[in-house]
């Protein structure tokens, strides 16, 4: 397509009170067209640039006027390239109005966007061919099964694998359960039914279930995945549901609660198979004879950073639940010793019901230990209970049957382990690397992913082996694109939290594959048609950007080609800023498009004006720069700000493009990073932060201080600070003098 | 054939959830709001708890979502009046309340620059105030002002119409009925916080500087009235000395039965906005139970519990009195200590809970359980809950359950 630009410049919102808009034009690129508006957004402005469509054939619009992120549907005009410069927020709302700092800040930010307009071209989508669209559900518990159920009955073709010999999971040992139903009212214990969902599963014509089946490999990507089953089986699966639960706590780590002291120390889940095999009726392990005297110990192995640090959520209502059983018998009582009754929401009423019953005794209490009592039976010892002794007293309480109440370990976390243990092992060398595969034992892998990155979802700092997302707002985003986790693999959860979670994971999935079939990323970028398009010829397969991709999209060919899997990318660019031979590129975004706009960037040859270009992440800082501007704070007016999609795309080259030319320095703005970063592509700002720790060899090769070039992590709210922090950085550089390539 | 189109009751965090995913698989969506912006509740928080991250970090991207995909029509100061038909064909009549300017407003602020009205801030709690003609914050998605009808002068004064440039102000604007044909509902309207008032022992609204867990997070926040710095109300004082007053309200069979599952969170994490401001402040948390379930929340329970100026009393406060200077003196039971306490502070938060809304909808033909939520039991087929309209549940939670939500209305959507 010839492309003709249309540059349109509007003078409202006070733009043209700040800037000679007449000047404007005469300053900036020539373009076939270019108008000016006093309302562009107004109905009759918007037809002006419709009738210039039609009449000129202006096909490429540079919309000088408010930020991109208002006027959205205005300026939205289907199959053309629009641009927009910001000179509302980014000149008139925040720099003194008429100098010639603002003038000259608009016709920058009107060249930069003529510049990205002349190279950025349209983007088609890309769309694979022969996508599949089964969905596949490893994990037949109760949130593997939902997860079935859901995408089945929204009429996709589901496949389902469950390693053991029967669908239900861990409800299959529950004697009963708390009801899953939204109503809190009796009878607040009910059968799992879990024969009903197992059968609703195996009825369902678009469900085929495999049991006693794991799963062997999983290569390709997402609407193209080949999975082959440990059966030999091969599959054709478009995205996937990891559903595959949790391990209770290793009990046997808990000797110092009496489990293995005596038989008659259990844990919740053995407490169920008791209750379950012996129709409600609790026994103990030793005798046979009826419990008439339960202790339970919360928190056993939990919120205990020698064991599990979190709290699995779910146990104290299992234990008010399982005191309901020893109640069965009313004669008999039972004691719950806890660190905080856990019964959130409208779990509530089990606490209430509880403290209602005589025969229930709760009582806070650090338990420190277990001991023989004689008979089967056993001492609970404890201190800082509620029993009306002074705090630090220890108290001793005798049961015939002490019931630990331990946690979820997610079945990623052995994996996790594993593999951190091996990447780590690795760094040792060869010989250490040796070793480790050596003596470690191989954990079961739940996806043998074909990955370059490695056969499983990635370890999350904090997350303890869990495959969650790190992020409050979007629970699916996993790090591996089309697969979702749900229920206890994701989060400690309960049964009834369990189904919504592999319903909503199953929706993921049925999105995922739809965004495939029209050539769409997924989310955050879920609407973007462009993707990295590598000239793959001139790769010297360095590998950096296989490595450094955050979602592991990128595998590689025997001589180390990378091999770009688009339907698992993300869009954010992370490979183009890894990329030393500048090879990488979106048609609307690569080192060659920011670079010519950092190019674009007029240099004035007074040594006192400084300028400094800020690369600004789109999703965090440059909201966080509007909304300055709608403060209308002040802003340095020797900086100009550049929209990155994620500043994990910032090439190194950007740096000698704009300090050759005389820029005086470079700050990036993006998001905070660390174990609670809040990037929405994972490690944007620290990727772009360690390149920059490499850039000195690029400054010193132009004989230039490195500290003309910083970061600083921002978060969207901090819109009050930024003013100050930026013009912090350019009074930093202007005390290294101006650059001297200046007037060069 | 079933309109493919769903209706989404709320923008706040569940319903903008629910409505962005509906919309990027590919249905039309109808979102009604009843405030002038979406985000609800959360767009007033400072941060999120354990996480210490800005609300409007996750917004924004699903402001951006919406901006780009163009399937989600957003009626905002509206509200659901009926739903009637079934399944796949429900004809819903949505009643608008007039904004009074139009979407040629650019949020230039010249409306708000001449208006001589000025009104209490719901936005902060009336701790604040702003002009008849507002931008309810300077992150408000749609980004257009509102002029507040109930003390704008009207045409008698008019000096916005003039101020404004643009021609986007109509103090004629009336009140709307419109009706949409849907084939699947999601309500999602939330909650308010408990009325702390209803307490009289806390002295709420009584008491100087007895404030809410909600207005404590605008006084935390950098676009609250005090610009972020915590201070009390009486007289501006840097709040040095502070307490947390657990279950104001919750667990409580003559207020909330339920837990609100978000207010031991919520206090540990403001205990952190103190502690981080003032280096020297003390902060006291007065619980029953502190309850952080989950993978993250009970290490960040830890985390303070090892900060020697923060101390937890398990005991359910008493009475709340006024004590000298503005000072507020807090009576509770010590449960491990036996006896009463009485301590005064510069500042009480009271943790007040979460009023489900459930009954707004009754209107509209859903019904409410005994404790105030949505009887899902009672839904008609392909009518929704999502989120805290449904149970008690933090922002985590409720993205989970609105993603459900959106997957069973899509089922509705295409069986029939």
């Amino acid at each position: 397509m010839e492309k003709k630009i249309g540059l349109y410049i509007c003078k409202g919102c006070g733009i043209a009170d700040a800037v000679d808009v007449d000047k404007l034009v005469k300053n900036v690129k020539k373009m076939p067209v270019c108008k000016t508006h006093d309302v562009l957004c107004s109905a009759e402005g918007l037809q002006m640039i419709k009738g210039d469509m039609t009449s000129e054939g202006v096909n490429t619009m540079v919309i000088a006027a408010c930020s991109p992120r208002v006027k959205f549907a205005e300026f939205d005009f289907p199959g053309s390239l629009v641009e927009r410069a910001n000179i509302r927020e980014f000149v008139a709302w925040t720099l003194e109005a008429k100098s010639a700092q603002a003038q000259s800040a608009a016709e920058d930010y009107i060249n930069m966007g003529i510049v990205k307009a002349q190279k950025a071209d349209v983007p088609q989508p890309n769309v694979l061919a022969d996508l599949n669209s089964t969905i596949l559900v490893i994990g037949g518990g109760i949130a593997g099964m939902n997860a079935a159920l859901a995408g089945a009955n929204a009429g996709q073709k589901v496949v389902l694998v469950e390693k053991d010999a029967q669908l239900g999971g861990f409800v299959n040992k529950l004697y009963k359960k708390i009801p899953t139903a939204s109503v809190f009212q009796e009878p607040l214990i009910v059968d799992t039914e879990i024969e009903k969902t197992v059968k609703d599963v195996e009825g369902n014509g678009n469900i085929k279930v495999y049991k006693s089946t794991t799963v062997a490999k999983t290569d390709g990507q997402p609407g193209l995945y080949d999975v082959t089953l440990s059966n030999g089986e091969q599959l054709k699966i478009g995205a996937i549901v990891m559903a595959t639960g949790w391990k209770p706590y290793d009990a046997t780590k808990l000797g110092h609660l009496g489990y293995g002291l005596s038989k008659n120390v259990v844990t919740n889940i053995e407490l169920e198979e008791i209750a379950k095999k012996n129709n409600g009726k609790i026994v103990r392990p030793s005798d046979g004879k009826e419990a008439t005297k339960v202790a339970f110990v919360q928190c056993a192995g939990q919120r205990d950073p020698n064991h599990l640090p979190y709290c699995s959520g779910m146990c104290c209502a299992s234990s008010l639940k399982q005191a309901k059983y020893v109640r069965a018998n009313k004669d008999a009582v039972a004691m719950v010793f806890y660190k905080d009754i856990r019964t959130p929401g409208r779990t509530e009423l089990y606490y209430k019901e509880a403290q209602n019953d005589p025969g229930v005794m709760l009582s806070k209490a650090d338990v420190t230990g277990v001991s023989d009592a004689g008979n089967g039976n056993l001492y609970v010892e404890m201190e800082n209970t509620l029993f009306g002794t002074k705090t630090g007293e220890k108290v001793k309480v005798e049961a015939d049957l002490v019931v630990l109440a331990t946690g979820m370990v997610p079945t990623t976390r052995g994996p996790q382990e594993y593999l951190d243990g091996l990447t780590k092992a690795a760094g040792g060398g060869d010989d250490s690397k040796k070793a480790y595969l050596e003596q470690t034992p191989k954990p079961d892998y739940i996806l043998n992913l074909g990955y370059r990155q490695g056969p499983e979802i990635p370890s999350l700092e904090g997350a303890a082996g869990f495959a969650d997302s790190n992020f409050i707002c979007f629970q699916y985003e996993t790090r591996r694109t089309g697969i979702y986790a749900a229920g206890s693999v994701h989060q400690p959860m309960n049964m009834a939290e369990a189904i919504e979670d592999g319903q909503g994971a199953a929706f993921k999935a049925i999105q995922a594959m739809d965004h495939v079939a029209r050539g769409v990323a997924v989310h955050p970028r879920a609407w973007d048609m462009t993707y990295p398009d590598p000239l793959l010829i001139k790769c010297t397969a360095c590998k950096r950007c296989t490595e450094e991709c955050p979602f592991g999209a990128i595998d590689e060919d025997e001589k180390g080609i990378p091999k770009y899997n688009i339907n698992r990318c993300r869009r954010c660019g992370t490979c183009m800023g890894a990329c030393p031979e500048r090879i990488v590129s979106f048609k609307d975004y690569s080192v060659d498009i920011v670079g010519s706009m950092l190019k674009a960037i007029d240099v004035p040859d007074d040594e006192d004006e400084t300028r400094v270009v800020c690369l600004v992440c789109e999703n965090d800082s440059y909201p966080a720069l509007d909304t300055a501007a709608i403060n209308r704070k002040q802003l340095h007016p020797g900086v100009r700000f550049v929209s990155m999609r994620c500043l994990g795309g910032m090439n190194l080259v950007w740096v000698a493009d704009a300090l050759s030319k005389g820029i005086d320095g470079m700050l990036l703005l993006g998001c905070k990073y660390g174990e609670n970063y809040q990037c929405h592509f994972v490690k944007g700002s620290e990727l772009a932060n360690t390149r920059f720790s490499k850039v000195s060899e690029t400054l010193n090769r132009l004989q230039l201080e490195s500290e003309r070039v910083g970061l600083m992590q921002i978060a969207i709210n901090e819109y009050d600070k930024l003013p100050e922090m930026i013009n912090d950085f350019v009074e930093k550089v202007k005390e290294f003098g101006p650059n001297p390539f200046k007037s060069m | 054939m079933a309109e493919n189109k769903v209706l989404v009751v709320g923008g706040g965090f569940s319903g903008l959830t629910a409505a962005v995913e509906a919309a990027e698989t590919g249905a039309e969506v109808i979102l009604v709001e009843k405030n002038p912006y979406l985000g609800g509740r959360v767009t007033q928080l400072n941060k999120y708890f354990w996480k210490m991250c800005p609300p409007n970090c996750g917004l924004e991207i699903q402001y951006k979502r919406i901006k780009n995909n163009g399937k989600v029509t957003i009626y905002t100061l509206a509200q659901v009046e009926k739903i009637s038909g079934s399944e796949g064909n429900f004809e819903v009549t949505i009643k608008t309340t007039p904004r009074f300017v139009n979407d040629k407003c650019t949020a230039c602020n010249k409306c708000a620059e001449v208006c001589p009205v000025e009104r209490s801030n719901d936005f902060d709690f009336g701790m604040s105030k702003t002009k008849a003609a507002y931008l309810a914050h300077s992150q408000a998605f749609p980004a257009q002002y509102v002029i507040d009808g109930k003390v704008c002068k009207g045409s008698s004064c008019g000096a916005c119409v003039k101020a404004c440039p643009y021609g986007a102000i109509d103090l004629g604007m009336k009140a709307e009925t419109i009706t949409v044909k849907v084939g699947a509902v999601v309500t999602a309207t939330g909650w308010n916080p408990y009325d702390a008032t209803k307490m009289d022992n806390l002295g709420f609204g009584r008491v100087q500087n007895v404030v809410t867990n909600m207005m404590m997070e605008r006084l935390a926040a950098p676009n609250g009235p005090t610009q972020g710095k915590i201070v009390r109300p009486s007289d501006g004082k840097e709040v040095k000395n502070i307490a947390f007053v657990q279950c104001a309200g919750s667990r409580d069979e003559n207020h909330l039965p339920f837990c609100s599952y978000i207010c031991c969170l919520a206090s540990l994490k403001q205990a952190t906005y103190v502690r981080e401001q003032y280096g020297d402040s003390k902060v006291k948390v007065f619980y029953i139970d502190i309850r952080t379930p989950g993978l993250y929340e009970n290490r960040f329970y830890a985390k303070l519990q090892q900060d020697a100026n923060v101390s937890f009393l398990k005991g359910k406060v008493a009475k709340i009195e006024q004590g000298e200077n503005g000072d507020v003196k807090v009576t509770a039971e010590d449960i491990h200590g036996g006896g009463k306490v009485t301590e005064s502070f510069d500042m009480v938060v009271l943790a007040t809970g979460m009023e489900p809304t459930a009954k707004s909808l009754s209107g509209a033909g859903i019904k409410a359980t005994w404790d105030g939520f949505v009887d899902q039991a009672a839904l008609p087929k392909g009518v929704y809950a999502a989120g805290t309209v449904k149970a008690p549940v933090d922002v985590a939670r409720t993205a989970q359950d609105a993603t459900a939500a959106v997957m069973k209305s899509i089922q509705s959507l295409r069986r029939n």
